[in-house]
């Protein structure tokens, strides 16, 4: 592969392609670091905007990973609509498992650009999740599965299907952050 | 202290309280392995997961590695998942089709009625010995409309004897389905750090509903466009069922996929709920389609199964693994025949409220644990269930969790148990003087 990459940019149209590559993997990347520094500083309002108006947020239950909400039972089917309550209940004081909000730190590795179709991109990448609250300290770990789209030359998320790695949910006994 | 006393139970002084020790020794965690879970009968799944010969499903039940399965000719068969030759598991996967098990140990193999039926190097053993000895061992096991329990004690009365006034709430549950209700692929599994009783307590709690709650109510209401439904206003009682078996059962103020609209459903899902329930009332008659469409009902079966008909159905149980901590699972159910729209509004709906990722269950295993933590702190000894002990008890009183208490208070001291009937309000039995146990409108403190 990269092999290929080096040969293919000694042309300059190579060249080129390598670059807008690069470019690309560079936005995908700092669009999902971004997510992750927003989410962990609980700057829910803005994370929100990080998302298109038809945006899905879904989370498959830990035993059927590849479960779809149309026929099975799984976590989390957000629309925006219910995104935008899920953050006004988790700024409520009155989501109980986060008041006070716990403590977390989002690390993403393995982005990878899986595709280009015109506006939308599709790209996964590995998560992992330390949260710590009331004497707990255990990770949330697996897989965004993730549709991107370009709206006015910014990259948004129109999908975010987050996959948990856990066999159950033991330690935290609820899915209870945003992943 | 002595074990018969830690259930303090004075209907004449209008005071129910349970010592908290029953909830934090792991003494009294020992004695609940032998006397309840030992004796009582514990859900293990439901039919549907395993429809088809050769289908099976791995469970764990009272901390006995479990699997069911369904032999060539469609009967259910439940196995302990233990090789009888030297005990390695058989069934390693948690769900699948098989017509042979076979140990990965040995390679020893079991047909799906559980009979040996071959080894590696068969002359090795002598002209005495016995196959039939050494199949897999069975417990004891029975199902009621579907859902399949078993039993580890020969002794104990039969399934539908010890569900008592329970298996009538489970008929409300089946006869939503005109071919039988099944469980939806997909399971919430989640630990909670807190005692496997407050569980049981907190599915049959109607007063924490709203305190706990409101981030949900105010969800619900901000779909619906008006106000939070006043839940102190909604007509509901509590039921004692028998045998420590217990329901709430109040007017539905969310809508119901069986049978009862909502604005969240969106407009143009009326039309459909309303033949659903139309279909209902012709199929069951009127007075139980409404009850079946109109209020929804929470049931604990003693000792850790939990059928919630609520904004879903919901089928949970709770296996404890040590007094302070409790692995949970719970499904989704439908009618079998349901598809399309319909299907997925009721797999919504589950959403809106339940699971790890709902609006409303974090804040459960929130609460419990914040007990189980609370227990610790020491200085008091009690908590309180006196509620509703004056009147005829609404669905936010406690007469429901004291009749669990009371059928575990006789079952860890094995004392003689009698059936209180607090008011005489449980299996419908009901003096002249008290109004019906139909659901009557609540009154304001």
């Amino acid at each position: 592969m990269a092999t290929q990459t080096a040969r293919a940019s000694r042309s300059p149209v190579g060249l080129a392609a390598t670059a807008e590559s690069l470019l690309l993997q560079h936005e995908v990347e700092q669009l999902l670091y971004r997510e992750a520094r927003l989410l962990d500083d609980w700057n829910l309002d803005e994370w929100l905007t990080l998302y298109t108006s038809d945006a899905r947020y879904t989370a498959p239950t830990t035993d059927l990973p590849d479960g779809d909400p149309a026929s099975d039972l799984v976590f989390i089917d957000d629309d925006y609509a219910r995104m935008t309550a899920r953050v006004v209940r988790l700024k409520s004081r009155h989501a109980h498992r986060e008041y006070p909000w716990s403590r977390t730190r989002r690390f993403i590795g393995n982005v990878i650009v899986a595709s280009v179709d015109g506006d939308e991109i599709e790209a996964t990448a590995s998560v992992a999740v330390w949260r710590f609250r009331a004497g707990e300290s255990a990770p949330y770990v697996g897989r965004y599965d993730l549709r991107l789209r370009r709206v006015s030359e910014r990259l948004m998320i129109c999908r975010k299907r987050a996959i948990l790695d856990q066999e159950e949910l033991s330690d935290h006994g609820a899915l209870s952050i945003i992943f | 202290m002595e074990i018969g006393e830690l259930v303090y139970d004075r209907p004449d002084l209008g005071k129910f309280r349970v010592h908290r020790s029953s909830m934090a020794l792991p003494e009294i965690y020992e004695l609940e392995k032998r006397r309840i879970f030992d004796k009582c009968w514990l859900y293990l799944g439901h039919e549907s997961e395993a429809p088809n010969p050769g289908d099976y499903v791995r469970r764990v039940v009272a901390e006995r590695a479990l699997f069911f399965t369904r032999n060539r000719d469609g009967e259910l068969a439940v196995f302990h998942n233990t090789c009888p030759h030297r005990g390695a598991l058989i069934c390693r996967t948690d769900r699948g089709n098989a017509q042979v098990f076979q140990c990965f140990y040995h390679a020893w193999s079991f047909n799906s009625s559980g009979e040996l039926i071959g080894m590696p190097d068969s002359d090795g053993y002598g002209p005495d010995f016995d196959r039939t000895e050494l199949g897999l061992r069975s417990p004891r096991f029975d199902s009621y409309k579907g859902f399949i329990f078993v039993c580890f004690d020969q002794e104990t009365e039969s399934l539908v004897d010890y569900l008592a006034g329970a298996a009538e709430y489970l008929d409300l549950v089946a006869d939503q389905s005109r071919t039988g209700m099944r469980v939806i692929p997909g399971s919430n599994r989640y630990t909670i750090k807190a005692n496997w009783k407050l569980l049981a307590e907190n599915s049959i709690d109607g007063y924490h509903a709203l305190p706990t709650h409101q981030t949900y109510f105010e969800y619900m209401a901000n779909e619906a466009g008006g106000n939070i439904p006043s839940i102190s206003n909604r007509r509901g009682l509590g039921r004692a069922l028998g045998n420590g078996h217990g329901v709430i059962e109040n007017d539905a103020i969310y809508g119901r996929p069986v049978a009862m609209w909502h604005p969240y459903f969106g407009e143009e899902a009326r039309p459909e709920i309303e033949r659903i329930k139309d279909d209902l009332v012709a199929r069951h008659g009127r007075e139980k389609a409404i009850r079946m469409c109109e209020k929804t009902r929470n049931m604990v079966i003693f000792p850790n199964l939990v059928i919630n008909d609520i904004m879903a159905v919901t089928i949970r149980v709770f296996q404890p693994t040590g007094p302070d901590s409790m692995d949970v699972t719970a499904w989704e159910m439908a009618p079998a025949e349901e598809t399309g729209d319909l299907l997925r509004r009721r797999l919504d709906s589950f959403l809106t409220f339940l699971g790890p990722g709902g609006f409303a269950t974090p804040d459960d295993t929130e609460a419990l644990e914040s007990c189980q933590q609370g227990f610790r702190s020491g200085g008091v000894e009690w908590s309180d269930l006196s509620r509703g002990f004056y009147r005829n008890p609404r669905g936010d009183d406690e007469l429901q969790m004291r009749s669990f208490w009371r059928r575990w208070q006789s079952r860890i001291a094995e004392l003689p148990y009698v059936e209180q009937y607090e008011r005489g309000l449980a299996r419908g039995e009901m003096p002249e003087a008290l109004p019906s146990p139909e659901l009557s409108v609540a009154a304001d403190d």
